[in-house]
């Protein structure tokens, strides 16, 4: 599996309540929720991002709140790939369990730039970043989480189990 | 190698004797939380991925507090998704407008949770639960769906972080400034991925409703989840609310930790965390001139009868500033009727506060007290983050109870001693 794309880059403890803000909750629709997402720290994402673009984060990704709104926006709203430093944890399993691809890697967090365009190949967990010509090696999952994300995220992973 | 409470819980509810830090496991659990935002969520995925029934109609909850009485058109229709799946399964424990409360309140409350027990809610603040000895954390919706329908969760066993606490609480200190002042050591994420194990001997002077609060926070922190070990006051509160066996968990002479702090609680000042991170503190002593517009006292936090108490003995016969609103709101209907019959809400209302029904409300910026640009807030709920509360450039201060009373009052954050 692979993603490519070019980097919306943010910092460290980027919250769940910047990614979407709760007076958004009020719905579960998918679509709705991506139309807002980042909207707090970045009122152009929704405009500037294209499908299989990859979002850039430092420490603690995610944290805060549990919503799982926040990594649907983000999937939803073409993003393919989340590279940050570390996650929050309720974050980690929840972009897992929906099936939103997520990587940490210390290096390419602090040596790629906004803008950047990069690749990613998640069998080996190289990611290549294209303007600048470097390769950073991301920390492989466990086998099995690698197995939640092969089989498409949590529910199907449990009824395939079944 | 032993463990720590956590370990043994999890352990427990894997059906093995031994487990170690890094371990990825499959639990059975014994609740499944979710409220009216998370909740349709999971409902939305329970019925996209077809399940045919839940596993267990008495071990879920769903609690209607977020966006309630609801707020506008769209809550109410998240609501009433809940509402229709609840009745469809026959959940046991449903609780709408009338008689829910703020779930980490509630359920404590309603003995729904109790000491070794693993639990799982659609909600960061599930922490809450650990202050009873239970191993209790916040997850997502997705998660929350599988746990409905298998009673499973998939856990990676954490590392724990040993917190020994010494000596006793100084007047107008309470649990909510022991973890602020816990969270501003460690940082935001001074504890991801790890558990938080509160013990020693002070404990003691430690209420169920100081150590809620302190659990609570643990997300905060970055954890995945706090424990106390259980006492006789966790016994005390459990006696005539919980009818069914429990186990209390005390660590291994031997559990592993990957940091032990040690923490004088009589130590500890009144604490501040300032915008926009919980991890920004700053003791009552060096707050400095902040002025403010509005107070909230209640939450998942603080929103417990004895927050109430000492919110009350600091207004009673007092006026709060003419430029601040204070928006009090007791936690559960328990709480509210505690609060009437002992007086609060005299007390309250004749110090110009407003006392709202049970709600999340304000602390997620949902209503019941949104903020406007540049409008500062002290609050005694749990996150301060951009936005939290209102517009972007609107600020959380967050504080205890006492603390937020006191600069209610004065219309600055103030030292609760010296009013």
């Amino acid at each position: 599996m692979q993603a490519k794309g070019h980097v919306h880059k943010y910092g460290d403890n980027i919250d769940t309540d910047v990614i979407i803000p709760a007076r958004h909750l009020n719905t579960a629709n998918h679509k709705e929720l991506a139309s807002h997402c980042m909207e707090d720290i970045d009122i152009d994402f929704v405009k500037k991002v294209q499908p299989g673009d990859i979002m850039v984060g430092g420490w603690n990704f995610g944290c805060g709140s549990s919503r799982e709104h926040a990594p649907i926006a983000i999937k939803e709203s073409g993003i393919s790939c989340v590279i940050a430093k570390t996650f929050a944890r309720i974050f980690y399993r929840n972009a897992i369990n929906i099936g939103l691809a997520i990587l940490e890697c210390e290096e390419a967090s602090d040596r790629i730039d906004n803008g950047d365009e990069v690749s990613i190949d998640f069998d080996t967990g190289i990611i290549t970043n294209i303007t600048k010509n470097e390769t950073y090696q991301a920390l492989p999952f466990p086998d099995f989480i690698k197995e939640i994300i092969a089989k498409g995220g949590l529910l199907p992973s449990i009824q395939k189990a079944k | 190698m032993g463990m720590t409470m956590t370990q043994k819980i999890l352990a427990a509810h894997a059906g093995l004797d031994h487990v170690e830090a890094g371990q990825l496991i499959r639990a059975n659990l014994d609740m499944v939380l979710g409220n009216d935002i998370t909740s349709p969520v999971a409902i939305n995925e329970f019925e996209k991925a077809g399940f045919s029934g839940v596993f267990d109609k008495s071990k879920i909850s769903m609690v209607m507090d977020h966006f309630t009485p609801n707020k506008d058109i769209k809550a109410a229709q998240q609501c009433m998704q809940c509402r229709s799946f609840a009745r469809k399964f026959d959940i046991d424990n449903f609780y709408d407008v009338g008689n829910m409360g703020i779930e980490h309140a509630l359920l404590p409350e309603k003995g729904l949770v109790a000491a070794g027990e693993c639990i799982i809610g659609a909600d960061s603040h599930t922490c809450t639960y650990g202050a009873l000895g239970a191993f209790s954390t916040g997850v997502g919706s997705t998660d929350m769906a599988a746990g409905m329908a298998t009673g499973q969760a998939w856990f990676k066993v954490p590392e724990a972080i040993c917190f020994r606490l010494h000596g006793q609480l100084q007047p107008y200190v309470s649990g909510k400034d022991v973890i602020l002042h816990i969270i501003g050591m460690i940082g935001v994420d001074g504890a991801l991925y790890q558990s938080m194990e509160f013990v020693g001997d002070g404990l003691k002077s430690l209420s169920m409703d100081d150590r809620l609060c302190i659990a609570n926070m643990a997300i905060e922190a970055g954890g995945k989840n706090g424990i106390f070990q259980v006492d006789e006051i966790t016994r005390e509160y459990m006696k005539d609310k919980v009818n069914r066996p429990y186990t209390a968990y005390d660590p291994d002479e031997d559990a592993v930790y990957a940091k032990t702090y040690d923490i004088d609680l009589s130590a500890i000042r009144p604490t501040v965390a300032f915008p926009h991170l919980p991890e920004n503190t700053k003791t009552i002593d060096e707050v400095g001139d902040v002025s403010i517009q509005q107070v909230v006292i209640g939450s998942c936090t603080n929103g417990r009868l004895s927050d109430m108490k000492t919110a009350a003995e600091i207004l009673k016969g007092k006026k709060i500033h003419k430029d601040v609103r204070a928006i009090i709101i007791p936690a559960t209907q328990k709480i509210y009727k505690e609060c009437i019959h002992a007086g609060y809400l005299d007390i309250f209302i004749d110090a110009g506060c407003v006392v709202s029904t049970p709600t999340c409300g304000p602390c997620l910026g949902g209503h019941m007290g949104i903020l406007a640009e540049g409008e500062r807030c002290v609050a005694t709920t749990n996150r301060n983050f951009v936005g939290r509360m209102g517009h972007t450039a609107s600020e959380v201060y967050l504080a205890s109870p006492a603390v937020a009373a006191a600069s209610a009052i004065t219309g600055k954050i103030s030292n609760p001693a010296e009013v």
